[in-house]
């Protein structure tokens, strides 16, 4: 079966932009595929390229060496059958939450009565009922979470990208948020390339977890299968012991990283 | 007494008017001969001399308007020269702002040309514009469009330059095309720039409008006023000078109520009500 995205030998090397002879490598040599309907989380210490890869799968940067494939095309500028959730604020702020979750469809050159079924039906997946004339900045964080959730969704992608999409949400918010997410891809059955740094998060999620070794010029140094049954929540799956047992294994191998990474981070500031 | 006549949110506007009634009569009180001995000047005359007298100020005003309604004609010049110097100076300084903000290269080149333009003092072109297009409206509108552009054509650069980077990848990856990010995108994200610029380019379009018209012309505000200086008739000089920043304010206003329609996304402080 082909891969839904198929990452080969990916090398990521910036240079700076005033001084040519600056150099830092993100990424290198990285391999990783995602198969349709997979859930694949990539952990690894801060600053350690996890966007960079992401980045390239999105096609929104292109990569020094190596080559990407989607469901076995080779990617050539946007990846247009990805949708791409962002750590930052992503929202348009002129448009409301309705507008923003429009955008995708209106792009496509959709009118807006066409589409104007689909994009209250997908504010009522998400909890935004009655919020669709609000403006971002009259929502809360977790509320334009999911207004970014539907924007993304709407478009009915096949691979989804997500970069640290709760690291800005409460504890609480978080894990309603990912076991809202757990039941979306369950309906639709996407592949998912989800980037966090929080190990407990990657693994209540994923079918595999990916570990990344620290910058520069990180590269995947573990590889884990996650076979705790479906459906799972993710509040309760945590206290399982074969949770308890994964965690030990994938913390064994990240630990070293986490302090190799400290370390360059303390020498560099 | 004192609780209903104190400064607050409500009785705002009847203080506004207060201030402007009291400045008058400190005006009066001071340039009134006879009133109170001169403090400054040698003979009680020269400070209605040099300021002229609010009454007939007034008075004046009224004439123009009500009486003998011959100042319309001018106004209407100096209003018509002032929204079509804004208009233009305006959208002309929105296009080559995107323009040269989304294309580098171009604006490589072009960047010292424009910062030699925006130094040169502008004011200095008023007779140039007025042997190129007469003594008519368009060369009004040629100064007033040199002075607006420039404002607009920075804060559109700014503020093009100054879209967030996750919000256009964001756009990009919902499929956007580079018209659709230029709609969608760039341009509303500018239009927040623009308006903080657009309060001060209509004070300056008129400006433009009226310094060309005193400079030579057959009409408007500013001829009202070259005129009037050229008899030492210091209450019309005033009372055009009233006038015109009668309507340099509703200009604003204008603009102002625009910006709030057209910006009601932006955050605003203080959005609770106490109940």
């Amino acid at each position: 079966m082909t891969a839904a995205l198929s990452l080969r030998d990916i090398t990521c090397t910036f240079v700076g932009r005033d001084d040519r002879s600056q150099r830092y490598t993100a990424v290198r040599e990285v391999t990783l595929d995602v198969a349709p309907g997979e859930f694949v989380s990539v952990v690894g210490p801060t600053g350690c390229g996890k966007s960079t890869l992401l980045n390239v799968a999105a096609g929104l940067l292109e990569p020094s060496v190596g080559s990407v494939r989607v469901f076995g095309e080779p990617l050539v500028g946007i990846n247009r059958r990805a949708g791409y959730m962002f750590q930052t604020e992503a929202l348009m702020p002129w448009r409301t939450a309705r507008d923003n979750v429009l955008a995708g469809l209106q792009f496509r050159g959709l009118s807006e009565t066409d589409a104007g079924a689909v994009v209250d039906d997908w504010l009522t997946r998400v909890g935004l009922t009655g919020f669709g004339d609000r403006y971002p900045h009259q929502l809360s964080g977790g509320m334009r979470k999911r207004t970014s959730l539907a924007q993304t969704l709407v478009l009915d992608p096949d691979i989804i990208l997500m970069d640290e999409p709760f690291s800005a949400l409460d504890i609480q918010t978080r894990q309603l948020m990912e076991n809202e997410v757990l039941d979306l891809w369950a309906a639709k059955r996407k592949a998912v390339l989800f980037i966090t740094h929080d190990l407990d998060e990657a693994i209540a999620m994923s079918d595999r977890v990916v570990v990344l070794s620290a910058g520069p010029a990180s590269h995947p140094i573990g590889e884990f299968v996650i076979d705790l049954t479906r459906p799972r929540d993710v509040a309760e799956v945590r206290v399982t012991g074969r949770f308890i047992e994964l965690h030990k294994a994938i913390w064994g191998v990240l630990r070293e990283e986490v302090l190799k990474g400290y370390a360059q981070q303390k020498k560099a500031a | 007494m004192w609780q209903t006549l104190r400064p607050n949110v409500k009785n705002l506007r009847f203080w506004q008017i207060g201030v402007l009634i009291g400045l008058f009569g400190l005006w009066y009180v001071l340039t009134e001969p006879g009133l109170i001995p001169p403090l400054f000047f040698s003979s009680e005359n020269d400070a209605k001399f040099f300021f002229g007298e609010p009454v007939r100020i007034l008075a004046r005003i009224w004439t123009w308007f009500v009486v003998d309604r011959d100042i319309y004609q001018h106004l209407w010049v100096t209003l018509l020269e002032t929204v079509l110097a804004f208009l233009i100076g305006t959208l002309s300084g929105l296009v080559m702002g995107m323009w040269l903000a989304l294309s580098p290269l171009a604006a490589a080149i072009f960047d010292p040309y424009i910062k030699a333009l925006n130094s040169m003092p502008r004011v200095i072109l008023a007779p140039i514009f007025a042997v190129w297009f007469g003594l008519g409206i368009a060369s009004k509108v040629a100064l007033g469009f040199t002075l607006v552009f420039f404002i607009v054509f920075f804060n559109v650069y700014q503020g093009v330059k100054e879209v967030s980077p996750t919000v256009l990848a964001n756009a990009r990856m919902l499929g956007a095309t580079r018209q659709q990010l230029l709609r969608h995108v760039y341009l509303p994200s500018a239009t927040s720039w623009v308006f903080s610029s657009l309060h001060t380019s209509v004070g300056l379009a008129f400006v433009g409008a009226v310094v060309g018209e005193y400079l030579g012309s057959s009409r408007g505000v500013g001829y009202l006023i070259l005129q009037a200086e050229g008899t030492f008739d210091i209450n019309t000089v005033m009372a055009g000078i009233l006038v015109l920043t009668a309507f340099a304010l509703v200009l604003d206003s204008i603009v102002g109520r625009v910006e709030r329609h057209l910006m009601k996304w932006q955050p605003r402080a203080g959005e609770t009500e106490k109940l």
